[in-house]
């Protein structure tokens, strides 16, 4: 749709102009038509290497309806000691009658690293009062994020990002001490989550859960972290005592949990073949001699299952892939609500590690 | 978390906790009428999208059926077709062509015993193929006078049960068309199904816009307390579309206002607001309360249908700038013809919370403007400290719900004039959904094919609450079909006939369309 943008911009600025400016160019515009009122969703602000900007403001423009209502996007220039600012109302360029169109606000602030530390006190004046305030910093800045908790209720983060999965699940688990977590890597697991806990879902399925004896999880080799939390959400939900996986042949890690009547056995294995990021695959094994696999496929997830008796079967579970565009727009749809299982999948992971 | 479970008892399954989607067994689809207008607008892009979305059970299978000879193929192809033209997303061929890869085609008249032995053929080769019994889910998706049918079949060749399976029948509206054919046809239906495995449908149900009226009043504590016959003056109920009849004469000819809309979409809205809250969000507590509320409705009898009911139809006029034919005028509609194209009732609950409050319900095409909202004015206050001279005037407060275009709630108010008199006029507070979430609605098929699957029954109409919505609407229509015309009228692009005002009581008038 095409869009008309209103831009204010000042050099060496303050955060209290810019609201001003902001406050009035939205009066603006609705006297203008009354048909056009402010999006009020969500808060979203953005943490960001300045070199990079221009790739996250791509990454954002793509995530299609779960756009927010407000994004602040603290651009962070090593050197720069002054504050400059870019506010821009985007609209419909139409707006039929007897319809309304719907502006969203970007604000573009550039800060340099001395001002990370109190990151706060330059956002805090820019954010709509009374709604979620999501922070998402892609390029790091922990200090940046760390400043921010006490002004937001939501931290979107990608645990894959960490080169060194134990990073990212102690990051993960510090975060959520505070705030909620919504992690895009285990957004991208929720199809396959979905479709374990639908296997084991018909009646006469479901006493086999509890007889799991090995899980095997295949995931892209910068994906380890998304492995962890899958296994640590089966682990939690299943209630497996679970202890720390041993390196094993490079990059494979392996171990086991316990459950009430047996062992499970577990694999977490890098496949360099997958080109994206997060889970290949997974099989799982029941003391029945039931094996259930999963994979990626064109059209959806390709799902395999055989028994002791040798009989086999294969079929597609259909499904378009979200792309990584389509994550991240879950990500901040994901903000608005609230999944309980996270954090325990979390906390199991991390018995796996350390 | 784990619990203890005891003998015999299937455990929860903790799999499931935090998923925003609950698993749905598989299951093969059936579609009866699969090349008709409502298969391939709404039913087959819906499937498809719960498909992009990976909604659809881990094992589906879509079979088609109509009176149209083809083979599986060019069925695949005709549905790829409708997909393409009618999805609200652009198709992806993988998915697609995923979708349709295994789809089979059943053609034949209703009523012959081959179509149903070919039927059971294929289901039971999807069942061997997946080494389990797959649950089926048959959609009547015909005219009505199939149903009977194609029911009546589904039970002859044993097709309404599967052992270790789920069979269930999801039929489309208009169950019956008056009450005596809605008796029979439930008759007929549980014959054959138990009232568990039948879902059928009001696609109004399915609307986000619908269900969030449920949402507005058991979510808020703000209204509750007002909700009754205290603070409630009346309700207003439209329903208005300025577009005419178009091409649907045959069956609107048929039907009229009156059926089309008030006897489920309307009444369905008028529940919403009128019932009282259900302990559990759940299916059949939610339908006890509708059913409650419409049994408390005070039945039309034949000697007060004039005094509750208006019907009209249009003449020629002018809607937002184009010249309109009178209905009369349309193509397929006898120049005689008797059906009403707007519809005005107004009902009386008789219950503790909503005695004496009248809620008006109307509904009509070609007029004003299209909006679908619930208005409820309260009752004005008892004393004025200040004098009016110079005001618009004070206003009793009015809480709208808009279904369409723009959904959204407002509350009018009276407000101070700014100046050195105490001066009032009403003023809006209004809230527009679409400023506050992200989510595209689904459309409303997709929620609903998705539920039948799964067995929750919470947004289809149980067989008491069909018969209880006839029974209010059927001394009207049977006044109606049984006086001759000439009907009053109203000119196309206007607020409706003349008539209408009469309906109303204390002075009141209708709000602008």
């Amino acid at each position: 749709m095409a869009t008309i943008d209103t831009v204010w911009r000042a050099r060496d600025t303050k955060p209290g102009d810019i609201d001003a400016a902001l406050r009035a160019s939205l009066s603006q515009i609705h006297r203008e038509n009354a048909g056009y009122v402010p999006a009020r969703v969500l808060n979203l602000i953005c943490v960001v290497d300045k070199e990079y900007s221009g790739e996250i403001a791509n990454r954002l423009r793509r995530v299609g309806r779960y756009h927010p209502s407000r994004t602040i996007v603290c651009s962070v220039d090593p050197k720069r000691t002054t504050l400059d600012a870019v506010a821009t109302i985007s609209a419909p360029s139409e707006v039929g009658q007897g319809q309304i169109g719907l502006l969203r606000e970007t604000i573009v602030v550039e800060c340099g690293t001395r001002h990370l530390k109190h990151l706060d006190r330059i956002v805090d004046p820019l954010v709509v009062t009374d709604l979620l305030t999501c922070v998402w910093a892609p390029h790091g800045h922990g200090d940046g994020v760390d400043s921010l908790l006490d002004i937001a209720q939501i931290v979107l983060l990608d645990s894959v990002d960490e080169p060194d999965p134990a990073d990212a699940i102690r990051r993960g688990l510090q975060l959520s001490e505070k705030v909620y977590v919504v992690d895009l890597a285990w957004l991208r697991s929720t199809p396959w989550r979905e479709r374990i806990a639908a296997t084991f879902d018909p009646d006469q399925l479901r006493p086999e859960l509890r007889t799991i004896s090995s899980v095997t999880i295949r995931h892209h080799p910068d994906s380890a972290a998304a492995a962890l939390l899958l296994i640590g959400w089966l682990a939690s939900r299943l209630d497996w005592q679970t202890s720390p996986l041993m390196a094993h042949r490079g990059l494979v890690l392996e171990g086991s949990a316990h459950a009430r009547r047996q062992d499970i056995k577990i694999r977490l294995e890098p496949d360099p073949t997958l080109m994206v990021r997060g889970l290949a695959g997974l099989t799982l094994e029941t003391a029945a001699g039931r094996s259930f696999s999963l994979d990626r496929g064109p059209g959806g997830l390709r799902a395999r299952y055989h028994n002791k008796r040798g009989a086999e079967r294969e079929w597609t579970i259909l499904g378009a892939s979200r792309g990584e565009s389509g994550i991240l727009g879950e990500g901040i749809r994901q903000a608005l609500l609230r999944d309980g299982t996270y954090t325990p999948a979390l906390k199991a992971a991390a018995t796996l590690l350390f | 978390m784990a619990t203890d479970v005891k003998l015999g008892e299937t455990p929860d399954n903790p799999l499931v906790e935090g998923l925003e989607r609950l698993p749905v067994h598989p299951t093969t689809l059936v579609i009866f009428g699969a090349t008709g207008d409502l298969a391939r607008r709404k039913l087959l892009p819906a499937i498809y999208n719960l498909a992009h979305e990976g909604a659809l059970p881990e094992r589906f299978n879509l079979v088609g059926s109509s009176r149209s000879e083809m083979d599986h193929e060019e069925f695949a192809a005709q549905a790829a077709e409708a997909i393409r033209q009618f999805s609200r997303r652009e198709p992806d061929e993988t998915v697609l062509k995923g979708l349709l890869a295994s789809v089979r085609y059943v053609g034949g008249t209703f009523d012959e015993d081959s179509v149903y032995e070919q039927l059971a053929t294929h289901l039971d080769a999807y069942d061997a193929e997946a080494g389990q019994p797959l649950n089926r889910a048959f959609y009547l998706s015909t005219a009505p006078e199939f149903f009977p049918v194609i029911i009546g079949q589904l039970g002859k060749h044993e097709l309404n049960r599967h052992e270790h399976a789920e069979v269930r029948a999801i039929i489309e509206k208009p169950f019956g068309t008056t009450l005596a054919e809605a008796k029979a046809l439930n008759r007929h239906v549980l014959s054959v199904f138990k009232e568990r495995q039948l879902f059928r449908i009001d696609h109004y149900l399915g609307k986000e816009t619908v269900q969030n009226v449920m949402a507005f009043r058991f979510a808020n504590g703000l209204f509750e307390p007002v909700w009754n016959r205290n603070y409630i003056d009346r309700v207003e109920i439209t329903a208005a579309e300025d577009l005419s009849i178009g091409t649907r004469a045959g069956y609107y000819d048929h039907a009229g206002a009156l059926r089309d809309l008030v006897q489920n979409h309307m009444l369905q809205l008028l529940c919403n607001v009128a019932m009282e809250p259900p302990v559990h969000f759940e299916a059949d507590e939610i339908r006890d309360e509708k059913v409650k509320v419409l049994r408390s409705v005070i039945k039309p009898t034949e000697a007060t249908v004039d005094d509750i009911a208006v019907r009209a139809q249009y003449t020629a006029g002018t809607v937002g700038g184009e010249d309109v034919r009178g209905y009369l005028e349309e193509d397929g509609v006898p120049a005689d013809s008797n059906t009403e194209t707007y519809a005005a009732i107004r009902l009386e609950i008789d219950n503790w919370r909503w005695a004496g409050v009248p809620f008006y319900l109307r509904t009509g095409k070609s007029l004003a403007r299209k909006v679908t909202e619930i208005a409820i004015t309260l009752k004005p206050v008892p004393h004025l400290a200040f004098a009016q001279d110079g005001s618009v005037g004070v206003r009793p407060n009015q809480l709208i719900l808009t279904m369409q275009p723009n959904e959204g709630v407002s509350l009018s108010l009276g407000a101070k004039i700014p100046g050195t008199r105490m001066r009032i006029r009403p003023v809006n507070m209004e809230f527009l959904y679409g400023t506050s979430f992200m989510s595209q609605s689904p459309e409303a098929y997709e929620r609903l094919i998705l539920d039948a699957m799964r067995g929750d029954a919470t947004l289809f109409t149980r067989n008491d609450e069909v018969e209880a919505q006839w029974e209010i609407c059927d001394p009207i229509v049977s006044k109606w079909e049984a006086t001759p015309g000439p009907l009053p009228t109203y000119e196309a692009g206007t607020q409706g006939p003349a008539e209408a005002s009469r309906l109303l009581e204390h002075g009141a008038e209708w709000r602008a369309i």
